[in-house]
């Protein structure tokens, strides 16, 4: 370690941007498509889904037949590099009584976890915005629906997203390319849903089902948004954003560059930041303008919480001490079964674009409900790709005459066996809630002061639990489940069985990979970091454009709103920049 | 780029690598070459981390099972998934060579399969006096009889029942997941191609029909 030296970069940038996600990108994309020169730091390695995509691979081309590691959890051809688990970078739980551990996902490639999200492109609506007002419960947003619908009008035509208007309040019209037809699964959803009261209407994702410019390509269904898209087909920060931005000339992308800390000088403001270099392990900073963190809601929490100094004992930007709290993510619970009626069916290719062609947004009044705010429903099945897990437990299954036509002896083996699992191919349904919990102060993440990670970098350590609002809402998630799963006639095969002993159910926090609030925005510098251009009040030239400035998350996934105030906030610097308050 | 150049890019770049071009002469499937077939299957063009080359490299490198357990798994499997007049069977589909992968890369099957099959071996004995690979067909079959049926086997085969029921999950996701396993089941995805809706012979099949607002607001091609 004799030869340890911070190397200081000579430039000077406008912006500095640490971490190339949803809001990263964005911000990228709007600063350098503005002149302004930008240095952006990427914790992973790059990572273009033209060339890098494991899309169309087969499961035999998989050693492990798509079967997750602790690289991928979410398959082996997934387009994410890394998630519940990082080498070498722990984060821990304080394991305070009646918390739930958080389980923190976190990507380290550019464009972050973009490459395989689930492309779910919900706006905020009114209601959304101003939830206290609604139920007393929380607190509203500094802003409104209106003055981030431009933004949603501009990111829908800049990024495409398919959907349908329907004229509904609370989930707003947008510019839409059309939808896909429903799969057979999902005819069978909507007439059940719809025949209980329960609206089922095209899903809203942003993947080109036409052809929006010359760079991108369009849908050609192979459902596997989730390995990111070869042609461009769907939105990924890095194929839609860093990429084309980078043609510009006017960005520095640093990969492998793991920040440290924001710089401060002595008048207080944010003069640059500091990491250390993953490929060869050596110390850099970069200085600039602004410093712009979207590094994730929780990590961007971190580097405040780590950028100490005389000036700011208790981290940066944080002299309301609520950085790291209002820690939340979407509320989860999920159920699925059989539909006996698509055994044997007729084979066909269905695949279809990534995920759902129909969902359910909330549709009920909280004022006849025992919990506050709503969640919308997720739709799966179908002929999946079979992968590592098909069928898995099928001896807890093929005995069953409800679900089979004739009851029979489960388990077994030989020719009648290897027919069961051809009956049962494609015969699958499932559901997922994703709602809203309600922000609280009492969630949060914090440095714990003992640890660090190998780069010596103090690691997050978080206390999380449910209150029996989420939990009252996973109640009725499972009992609405099973209600549509009843009216198609399917059979229950998961999830079925919980009950006030596990809370029914509901996925431990951070499990939804929605993570948002740690570093809110609100008027008031007293309880909140950010004021409403998520710009950090007490420093002028430092802003946040990842979930953290999220007051409250909305039952929608929490993406599209990221990209609009992402690319407000950057208009908002650009604009200020050139009027030279920053 | 427009569609059709995207796809046939796309086409061009993935068929031009060998799996894939083996992919498309299913006939030539059954020449081995190579006697770690794990490792022919990984296809060498799938994006990894150095991370992910690093752990691969090291699972590959261990043998597991000892050639006597990999013949009793041989056997199970094909007790399993037979050939039938669909298609081949498990070793057909060289599914003992992904179990041995298998349990490396997922060491908490390890125990579970190295014991039961210990406890197969030790049940034949008392049996038979032979291990479950050294014993008749018949016998094979009676042993496997008593704990292939979870809800019927008696209470003392419990154990045997359990890893049976690991097996017939390995052996299954093994078999459907190869590239006999998905021709049989007949999953007609993971190609470029046009989705315009349910066929119509099924729809009539299930008694549905896309409503006139489905029609008019969806993609649909002619």
């Amino acid at each position: 370690m004799g030869d340890l030296q911070i190397r200081k970069q000579p430039k000077n940038y406008d912006a500095i941007i640490v971490g190339s996600g949803a809001g990263g990108g964005m911000a990228a994309y709007v600063l350098a498509n503005a002149g302004l020169k930008v240095c952006l730091l990427e914790a992973g390695p790059m990572f273009d889904p033209k060339k890098d995509s494991n899309q169309l691979k087969n499961p035999w081309e998989s050693p492990r037949r798509g079967a997750h590691t602790k690289f991928r959890p979410f398959g082996d051809f997934d387009g994410c590099y890394w998630g519940w688990e990082v080498e070498g970078e722990p984060y821990t739980q304080t394991g305070n009584k009646g918390t739930t551990n958080w389980e923190w996902w976190r990507a380290r490639m550019l464009g972050g976890r973009t490459n395989h999200w689930g492309r779910i492109s919900l706006r905020f609506g009114p209601k959304d915005f101003k939830r206290k007002s609604i139920d007393s419960l929380g607190d509203d947003w500094p802003i409104g629906y209106e003055d981030v619908k431009p933004y949603y009008d501009k990111i829908d035509q800049l990024l495409g997203v398919y959907g349908t208007n329907e004229g509904l309040y609370n989930d707003p019209d947008g510019f839409f390319l059309p939808p896909p037809k429903p799969r057979l699964h999902e005819l069978f959803i909507k007439k059940a849903a719809t025949g209980i009261g329960i609206p089922v209407i095209p899903s809203r994702m942003s993947i080109l089902t036409k052809q929006i410019n010359k760079d991108r390509g369009q849908c050609f269904y192979c459902s596997q948004c989730g390995r990111s898209c070869k042609v461009y087909a769907d939105f990924s920060s890095s194929s839609c954003l860093v990429i084309p931005a980078l043609k510009t000339g006017n960005i520095d992308l640093v990969t492998n560059a793991m920040a440290r800390e924001v710089l401060t000088n002595k008048e207080g403001l944010a003069t640059g930041v500091s990491y250390v270099s993953k490929d060869d392990m050596q110390e850099y900073q970069v200085t600039g303008r602004t410093v712009i963190l979207a590094a994730s809601a929780c990590e961007s929490a971190r580097l405040l919480l780590n950028s100490k100094s005389s000036r700011y004992p208790n981290g940066l930007a944080n002299g309301s001490g609520i950085v790291g709290k209002y820690l939340h993510d979407s509320t989860g619970a999920d159920m699925g079964g059989i539909i006996p009626h698509l055994l044997d069916r007729k084979r066909y290719n269905e695949d279809g674009t990534g995920g759902m062609h129909v969902y359910t947004p909330w549709w009920l009044d909280n004022k006849k409900l025992d919990f506050p705010r709503g969640y919308h429903i997720e739709y799966g099945g179908g002929f999946g790709m079979p992968l590592y897990g098909f069928e898995w437990g099928i001896e807890k299954i093929n005995g069953d005459g409800k679900i089979m036509g004739k009851a029979k002896e489960p388990g077994g083996y030989g020719a009648s066996l290897k027919d069961d699992y051809r009956r049962l191919f494609g015969a699958h349904v499932g559901m997922a809630g994703r709602g809203e919990a309600v922000a609280n102060i009492n969630n949060y993440c914090e440095i714990d002061p003992s640890v660090v990670d190998k780069y010596g970098i103090p690691v997050l350590r978080f206390n999380t639990s449910h209150s029996d609002y989420e939990i009252k809402q996973a109640k009725h998630m499972k009992e609405t489940f099973k209600e549509i799963l009843h009216a198609m006639g399917a059979v229950v095969t998961w999830g079925g069985d919980d009950n006030e002993k596990n809370n029914y159910g509901i996925h431990a926090p951070g499990n939804i990979i929605h993570e948002a609030g740690t570093v809110r925005m609100g008027n008031d510098p007293k309880t909140s970091p950010l004021n409403k251009w998520s710009q950090a009040h007490e420093v002028k030239n430092l802003f946040c454009v990842d979930g953290g400035p999220f007051v409250s998350q909305a039952d929608k996934n929490i993406t599209w709103t990221i990209l609009a105030l992402s690319m407000r906030t950057s208009e908002y610097i650009v604009d200020e920049m050139k009027k030279r308050n920053i | 780029m427009d569609r059709r150049k995207s796809i046939k890019a796309l086409i061009v770049g993935t068929v031009s690598t060998g799996v894939l071009v083996e992919a498309c002469n299913p006939g030539e499937e059954k020449k081995t070459e190579a006697p770690k077939t794990t490792e022919a299957t990984a296809s060498p063009e799938t994006n990894r981390m150095k991370e992910e080359e690093a752990h691969y490299k090291e699972v590959v490198a261990k043998t597991f099972f000892t050639p006597q357990e990999m013949t009793t798994i041989t056997i199970l499997g094909d007790i399993i998934i037979p050939k039938d007049e669909h298609s081949g069977s498990a070793s057909d589909a060289k599914v003992p060579e992904f179990i041995e992968f298998i349990v490396k890369d997922i060491p908490s099957h390890q125990i579970p399969m190295r014991g039961g099959l210990r406890w197969l071996d030790v049940h034949c004995l008392s049996r038979y006096e032979k291990a479950f690979s050294d014993c008749t067909p018949q016998q094979q079959i009676e042993m496997v009889d008593a704990i292939a049926y979870p809800k019927k086997a008696k209470p003392e085969m419990a154990q045997g029942v359990a890893f049976f029921n690991l097996m017939r999950n390995l052996v299954a996701t093994g078999f459907f997941t190869s590239q006999i396993g998905v021709k049989d089941l007949g999953y007609a995805g993971n190609v470029p191609n046009q989705w315009n809706g349910v066929p119509d012979d099924v729809l009539k099949q299930y008694g549905l029909a896309y409503t006139e607002k489905e029609l008019k607001e969806c993609v649909s091609f002619t």
